[in-house]
């Protein structure tokens, strides 16, 4: 039977199939972070095992660290024993751990790619949903929780039940200032929040394949707003150009043998699908969210929908405008807001910050806006300074703070204060994600330099030079 | 972990009749800083349940004397969002052994089933009268029967059955988890790690 491209990957990890139950997976390469892992260690302790292949798995610290002075000793005595824990579990077991101040240290799924841990072909997990990042590389990449923390950290294996299969095509070429996080965020709006749960996407068409690898990995992080477990992109040229030389991809005589394999995972032709949908690039607008989920987004100049209009409960969406003190048939455009947030493993890379920069270059920071810039990594964060972004940035009053998740869970100390607004780069919207009470817009790095220049829910275009593709 | 049988479960329920219940809802980030499983169900859904200054928030229904009960009954798409386990954790931990919804999101269907919390899964008509059934009468016994996979409101007599896999349901009813059958197997896992390079 003609096979997808999931089908191949997943198939070649099944180390058992259990009848009218779920598959056993086997998972090439393991991330751990600091707050859904302790408890799982802890349950190894119980056993009195070990981790059975620390060299599968890598340490890194990133949801509940401070965005700033990362030299000195963390206050909070909470976040400071749970990383604590994290450096002694990882020693103990023998797992590579780039905690804070580490050259490689940064964002879970902005590291893995960065040091070639992510590559073509892999199962890859990690106790956080927006694993789904990695699919960008043709890998199976998804979120698990704690207890299959314990599962992989114990025996390298989750058990899973395959999921169904969806495509979804984009071919054409996308408008000016239209970017990958625009792309997903039109999907999950065509789709809902809900609408891909059960499924395992793959992106295909023009867009995709003419997407960097850091587009790619937006569009891919973020398929788990719509409820999809991970999604994932053929590996091609742009995917070989990128890992090729990075530390943890195979080298020599390995990189030739696994080339030959990668070029085997793709979906083939007569190969079918549980759903499938297809988009034209043409259809997509520069997005912005106005609700309490991702699902909650539309093109930047519309207004926001009525009730009736929309597909759901009329009193969840009531309730949902009633948290952003928004109204129906408003318009975005126009709106006041009063934090920027430029970040996340969604829109915390090089490129993004090249976007964000672009369009802040010989302007100013509004006053009325604070903004939280963070790199995803150190890497990322030398790249800024080596490209003169930097440069940019602080000429336009900004200012770059140190690698983290920050602001997109608010776990640390970078809250947005109930009832202000802030565009936002990250992935969720929910009701207090960014701080308790705190109004979230969702939007392209585009969209939160417009909006942090502006003061106010700005349409990109109309601040950007004809060069600017 | 270790918990609980299943089996037979009846109880009143909680209604939370809201569509898209997110894991940041049921608990918020800033509560996950423990490094042990414990004390979760005080910060179950904190921001729906108190105020800034820690007070209750009278009309939240975990606030409301009327309602109590082991199963939680949600809207659409119950649990979307992090895969944070400490939202299932912060369930059981409350006391709901059971949450009832007309579709839930795939990690949090998941965590619920490795932490002995039954998902069930009922069609959007039947969730509806669940809420009609609590809201004409708050202490509506609801049975979840899990061997017989069939939910019932027990004033009316109505029913319907709901789906699990063979292996969760054994795994339930028994109270084992899956690292038990996975550590059971480790053997032939390990040999096909010296097949799968790094």
């Amino acid at each position: 039977m003609s096979k997808t491209l999931f089908d191949k990957v997943w198939d070649s990890h099944v180390v058992q199939h259990i009848d009218n139950g779920p598959d056993v997976l086997f998972i090439d390469r393991h991330l751990v972070h600091e707050v859904t892992s302790p408890v799982a260690f802890l349950g190894l302790k119980n056993r009195g095992i070990k981790v059975l292949y620390p060299e599968r798995t890598f340490a890194t610290a990133d949801h509940n660290t401070p965005t700033r002075n990362q030299h000195l000793p963390v206050k909070d005595p909470l976040s400071a024993n749970q990383l604590k824990a994290l450096e002694e579990n990882a020693t103990a077991h023998n797992i590579p751990y780039w905690g804070l101040g580490h050259e490689k240290n940064g964002i879970v799924h902005v590291i893995g790619p960065e040091n070639g841990i992510t590559v073509p072909g892999a199962t890859i997990v990690c106790g956080d949903s927006h694993t789904s990042t990695h699919g960008a590389f043709g890998a199976i990449a998804f979120g698990i929780g704690t207890s299959e923390v314990e599962m992989v950290l114990s025996t390298q294996c989750i058990m899973q039940p395959k999921p169904k299969s969806m495509r979804i095509n984009i071919n054409g070429t996308l408008s000016k200032a239209v970017t990958p996080k625009d792309v997903a965020l039109f999907i999950i709006s065509k789709l809902s929040t809900s609408g891909a749960t059960g499924y395992f996407a793959e992106y295909a068409g023009d867009v995709f394949k003419n997407m960097s690898m850091e587009g790619r990995m937006t569009v891919c992080n973020l398929s788990i707003e719509m409820g999809a477990r991970g999604g994932m992109i053929a590996p091609d040229e742009t995917t070989f150009e990128y890992i090729k030389g990075r530390e943890y991809t195979p080298k020599g005589t390995d990189w030739d043998k696994a080339m030959e394999y990668w070029q085997t995972l793709y979906t083939q032709d007569d190969a079918t699908f549980d759903k499938e949908l297809t988009f034209d690039a043409s259809e997509i607008e520069p997005m912005i969210t106005y609700g309490t989920n991702p699902g909650m987004g539309m093109g930047i100049k519309n207004d926001i929908p009525m009730a009736e209009a929309v597909e759901g409960g009329v009193a969840t969406y009531k309730k949902s405008l009633e948290y952003m003190a928004f109204h129906e048939g408003d318009a975005m455009i126009g709106k006041p807001i009063d934090f920027v947030f430029l970040g996340s493993c969604t829109n915390g890379r090089i490129e993004d910050f090249r976007a964000f920069a672009s369009i802040v270059k010989g302007r100013k920071k509004a006053d009325n806006v604070t903004a939280w810039l963070v790199p995803g990594s150190h890497r990322v964060e030398a790249a800024i300074k080596e490209e003169g972004i930097l440069d940019i940035l602080h000429d336009a009053g900004f200012e770059l703070r140190e690698p983290g998740c920050s602001a997109c869970l608010a776990m640390n100390d970078d809250k947005i204060p109930a009832g202000k607004y802030a565009v936002s780069t990250s992935n969720r919207n929910f009701e207090g994600r960014q701080g308790p009470g705190a109004r979230t817009l969702l939007a392209s790095p585009l969209v939160a330099a417009a909006a942090a220049v502006t003061g106010k829910v700005t349409d990109p275009r109309e601040l950007m030079e004809e060069a600017y593709a | 972990m270790a918990y609980d049988k299943f089996n037979i479960l009846t109880s009143s329920a909680v209604p939370l009749p809201i569509e898209n219940v997110d894991t940041d809802q049921i608990i918020p980030a800033r509560f996950l800083k423990a490094t042990e499983r414990k004390g979760f169900g005080d910060n179950l859904f904190r921001d729906w349940r108190y105020n800034s200054d820690d007070t209750p928030k009278e009309h939240f229904v975990l606030n409301n004397p009327i309602y109590s009960g082991k199963i939680l009954v949600g809207g659409k798409n119950f649990g979307s969002g992090s895969s944070r386990e400490h939202a299932a954790w912060a369930v059981y931990d409350y006391g709901f052994r059971c949450v009832v919804s007309s579709f839930f999101a795939d990690i949090f269907r998941n965590n619920c089933l490795n932490v002995g919390v039954l998902p069930v899964q009922v069609s959007p008509e039947f969730l509806d009268n669940i809420f009609k059934a609590i809201e004409a009468d708050p202490n509506t016994q609801l049975e979840i029967n899990l061997p017989e996979q069939k939910i019932t409101i027990l004033a009316t007599g109505e029913s319907e059955s709901f789906d699990i896999n063979g292996y969760k349901k054994q795994n339930m009813l028994n109270g084992f988890d899956d690292i038990d059958y996975l550590l059971n197997i480790k053997g032939g896992i390990q040999k096909f790690a010296e097949s799968t390079p790094l």
